[in-house]
């Protein structure tokens, strides 16, 4: 290493700004002409801090870690801030007393929350919202309010109602407080909307049962028996277990104030467009540089600031171009769309505004465009920001159309082919419609390929349907077929099935598919048919199309032998339950193991084995668990009011009758549940595809959880349901999912993929915007009332029975291959040999 | 009914050779094989898996997973794969051929086949 003469950069800072410098050098720098060395005053390395908010919904602090790969030339120092350069030295001290020489150093320090100077501010449950570290102060206060003994509703008070303080009041939603927002302007986030959608913004927030107060300010914060009271400038006091501040963001620029950098009027070390400071070794990038005098605080300007710094440390001559500093925002907020691009608020000279406001629907869309109507400046849209991806990239180009028929409904529908090839659909990234038409012409025929070679659609996601559209445009088709023997969709076949009334697969295939099926498309059918209550799973042709596990309704294991798992629903069992399972597991051999969801496997069993197992199971009561299914598994619980002193509902009781109706169900992919007596969630709820939480009032229902190979925490559904709205919000729920989901496709990516997520769902299942729930609820009364235990209709039937033989022509002998070893104990298979023909190729 | 024995490698393999042909051994009737469903028999110390398709035909081939080493191969979902019947290794998914026993998902792997024949109803196959 020593042999090349490396120079030193040292970047200040380690946010998605300094992050995203340190790559685009790494990248383009291969001869490593600089050794890079990172300083961040965070203890963890950067990660998505516009994704902030999903951490309160469980995405964990790795997922939203900013990919990177070890790199010799990149050192990073975490938890250790810089306290003072000395520029004449080219010298950084640091916090532990590192000193660091620079031949060159990056300013990337971000901001600080402005917090106004208000009395209390610095009580004991007042937050500020920007770090990880934060939203982990905040989840631990909002855990301890909601378990506090006392009664009444858990508060928040959220100073501020821009961008920030509604991603804020959301997150304290989704923690089980209610959210008061108090925002100074006379309107919600009055950076990126006008007057009109502002009050369309506040009036659909309203209806989040978010409450809102405009036109005031926080005076003054106090401590009253336990709890804070937040006074208002009208006078009016708020009680709340928490305080958050997020009334805006101020420049991090101490260390360059105290270096004796010029400065910007209202703050941010001031750099030129190649955004270098006064001193011609320092640079500053992100929300601490003031180009031109004025500081942004959204990502991509950050992220082309990074790259001009990169490009410029390289030898090159990049500048700081206008389209750069876009500072459009699109975003979700409380289920509301918002979007706001170019002169949103008509700041430009004899500027027109355009206007359809259509409270009933609750949309808003306003379109500023030039003195002579010909060229688009900007615009704002509320309640529908769809057209979001084409209009901002027309921003500076002539109309395409006449501007109220571009944003009234039912108007004109502007496609990808109207915009000009230099029109930038990404604008995080900075990736033009001609780069995306590049990608596509060079073979990146769907989102992912685009994503891969362009960065398009990689940050937040806004211009995904337009890369859609521009593939559909090339004629690029993007297939939901199934297999190769259906060009349908999982639920496309769904809808054939019920709405035709076809129940054997030889028919599906025959009228609307091709060949014989395989073992993608026949278990799918088997699945759906099972879904619409085609009776026992092994009748007539059904047998066939079942899966090994589903066809022996146990579940197979590496060495040929199957596991058994009697149902235990809700993890209750009897003295005598537990005996019957130990003698069963004893007379057969088998090896026992408690499972992930309260309950025993056994395993080992061979399948000439499988019925006088399940006889001796089944005489004493238990019946086929589903293990082996697509299937409700278990629902999971603590002991809550029977046993807990701290219950606050029978969630015992709960899961076992969960568990009851919605056994046997079955569904595009296994799915799991657990029911949590109160707010410790010992049941471990949000983990599974429905979670249920008590309340002091009842029970909050969490939706799309799972652990597997990408664990998801479930999300909030609906809050203080009592036990019959429950069960009819559930039985929705997977009657919904059941109907519509892809083949494997899990609850949780199900909602993902969903347009409108996990607030469409809430309409569908909750607000009925479908009509559907009525149809929904008879379908799985339907399922409840014709369940019967599989196990004991193949004991009952002895064609059925026939199948479980080892071999058609020596019925009871044992399978020679099958072999065990025994292991603390117990029978286990004979260690496997590494596998000489390699893995399995990957087919969809 | 249309009931024709599948060519097999085997047969074509011990044509040269004028070896005294296959032995036979009966191993169940022909109805107990349900359609688009395999069932596995136990020739001595050899597995067979035996597979019913649609059509009627009946094929045979090794009943051990070459990937996994288990005898498992008789519990797959019979299927096609453009047009060529086959069967899905209940363990880790891979199609074979019914009539040549190749992996079409991996050319390098492939399972012994066996004739079979009906005679009397009893579904006979053939070994070397």
């Amino acid at each position: 290493m020593n042999s090349i003469d490396h120079r030193e950069l040292v970047v200040v800072g380690h946010g998605m700004v300094g992050h995203r410098l340190v790559q685009t050098v790494r990248d383009r720098d291969p001869q490593g002409t600089w050794r890079i060395t990172v300083l961040g005053e965070e203890g963890r390395p950067a990660y998505d801090r516009v994704a902030l908010s999903s951490y309160v919904d469980g995405v964990s602090a790795e997922e939203l870690t900013l990919p990177a790969t070890p790199d010799p030339l990149v050192r990073l120092h975490l938890g250790d801030a810089v306290v003072e350069v000395d520029r004449d030295a080219r010298l950084v001290r640091t916090a532990s007393g590192r000193e660091l020489r620079y031949d060159a150093l990056v300013l990337a320090t971000g901001s600080v929350p402005f917090v106004p100077p208000v009395a209390g501010r610095e009580l004991p449950g007042c937050f500020v919202y920007r770090t990880l570290d934060d939203l982990d102060a905040i989840t631990a206060a909002a855990r301890d309010a909601m378990v506090a003994e006392r009664p009444g509703r858990r508060s928040a008070v959220v100073v501020g109602g821009g961008l920030l303080g509604l991603e804020a009041a959301r997150a304290l939603r989704s923690l089980g407080l209610s959210p008061q927002v108090v925002e100074i302007a006379p309107r919600l986030m009055p950076v990126q909307v006008d007057e009109g959608g502002g009050a369309l913004l506040r009036r659909l927030v309203e209806n989040e049962d978010l409450a809102v107060r405009c036109g005031v300010s926080v005076t003054g914060i106090a401590e009253q028996r336990g709890r804070l009271v937040a006074t208002l400038s009208d006078g009016i006091e708020l009680d709340a277990d928490v305080v958050v501040f997020s009334a805006g963001i101020r420049p991090a620029d101490t260390l360059a104030r105290a270096a004796g950098l010029p400065v910007g009027e209202r703050g941010g070390v001031l750099v030129d467009n190649r955004c270098r400071t006064a001193d011609e070794h320092v640079w500053a990038i992100g929300e601490v540089a003031a180009l031109e005098g004025r500081t942004y605080g959204l990502v991509a300007p950050g992220y082309a600031m990074a790259e001009v710094v990169a490009d410029r440390l390289l030898g090159g001559t990049a500048t700081m171009t206008s389209a750069a500093l876009d500072m459009s925002t699109q975003l979700k907020m409380l289920g509301v769309d918002v979007a706001s691009f170019g002169d949103a608020h008509a700041t430009t000279a004899g500027a027109l505004e355009v206007v359809v406001n259509d409270p009933v629907a609750g949309s808003y869309a306003k379109l500023v465009v030039s003195d002579d109507a010909q060229t688009l400046l900007g615009g704002v849209l509320v309640g529908d920001a769809s057209k979001y991806a084409t209009l901002r990239p027309l921003v500076g180009a002539v109309l395409p159309a006449d501007p109220v028929a571009m944003i009234a409904p039912g108007g004109v529908e502007i496609g990808a082919d109207a915009l000009p090839d230099t029109a930038q659909i990404c604008s995080c990234n900075a990736v033009t419609k001609g780069a995306v038409c590049d990608a596509i012409g060079a073979g990146a025929h769907d989102v992912p390929a685009i994503k891969a070679c362009t960065r398009a659609g990689t940050s937040c996601g806004s211009c995904v349907p337009v890369l859609k559209k521009l593939l559909a445009q090339a004629g690029v088709e993007q297939s939901t077929a199934l297999c190769e023997h259906f060009t349908h969709s999982r639920a496309e076949l769904f809808e054939i099935i019920a709405g035709t009334g076809i129940r054997t697969f030889s028919e599906v295939v025959e009228k609307h598919g091709t060949g014989r099926g395989c073992d993608i498309c026949k278990p799918a059918v088997a699945s759906i048919l099972a879904s619409l209550g085609g009776g026992h799973v092994h009748d007539g042709e059904q047998a066939a199309l079942q899966d090994t596990n589903d066809h022996f309704l146990a579940n197979l294991q590496r060495n040929g032998t199957y596991s058994v798992v009697p149902r235990i629903p809700g993890g209750e069992i009897t003295p005598e339950g537990l005996i019957v399972i130990g003698e069963v597991a004893r007379d057969f051999g088998l090896y026992t193991k408690i499972t992930g969801g309260q309950r025993i496997d056994m395993f080992g069993a061979r399948v000439e084995q499988l019925p006088a197992i399940w006889r001796r199971l089944v005489d004493a009561g238990f019946e086929s668990g589903h293990a082996y299914g697509k299937a409700l598994r278990t629902v999971k619980s603590c002991v809550g009011t029977t046993w807990c002193r701290y219950g606050q509902q029978d969630s015992v009781g709960l899961a076992v009758a969960l568990e009851l109706r919605y056994r046997g169900l079955r569904a595009p992919h296994k799915f799991k549940s657990g029911v949590s007596g109160c707010a410790r969630e010992c049941a471990e709820a949000r983990s599974k595809d429905f979670g249920i939480i008590a309340t002091e009032h009842g029970w909050n229902l969490y939706v799309g959880g799972n652990g597997g190979f990408t664990p998801r925490h479930a999300e909030l559904l609906a809050s203080d349901l009592d036990t019959d709205e429950l069960v009819r919000v559930i039985d929705r729920f997977l009657m919904f999912y059941i109907r519509t989901a892809d083949r494997l496709q899990r609850t949780a990516a199900w909602i993902e993929a969903m347009d409108g997520g996990l607030d469409h769902l809430r309409a569908v299942i909750v607000d009925d915007s479908l009509g559907i729930c009525a149809d929904l609820e008879a379908a799985m009364e339907t399922h409840v009332a014709g369940y019967a235990d599989e196990w004991r209709g193949v004991l009952d039937d002895p064609a059925k029975l026939e199948r479980f033989v080892s071999f058609v022509n020596a019925p009871d002998a044992p399978d020679p291959t099958i072999t065990f070893v025994t292991e603390r104990g117990q029978p286990v298979p004979v260690p496997r040999e590494p596998v000489a023909v390699g893995m399995p190729g990957v087919r969809r | 009914m249309t009931i024709s024995i599948s060519p097999t490698v085997t047969e074509r393999d011990s044509a040269p050779t004028a070896s005294p042909g296959p032995r036979w051994e009966a191993v169940c009737r022909y109805d107990r094989l349900l359609p688009e469903r395999g069932v596995a028999a136990l020739l001595g110390d050899v597995q067979v898996a035996l597979f019913r398709t649609h059509d009627g035909t009946v094929h045979a081939i090794g009943n051990i997973d070459p990937f996994s080493g288990a005898a498992v191969l008789s519990r797959g979902i019979v299927g096609d794969r453009a047009g060529v019947a086959t069967v899905a290794s209940p363990v880790y998914k891979q199609a074979f051929d019914l009539v040549t026993g190749r992996c079409l998902d991996d050319p390098d792997v492939a399972v012994p086949t066996y004739p079979v024949r009906v005679a009397d109803g009893l579904l006979e196959v053939g070994l070397p």
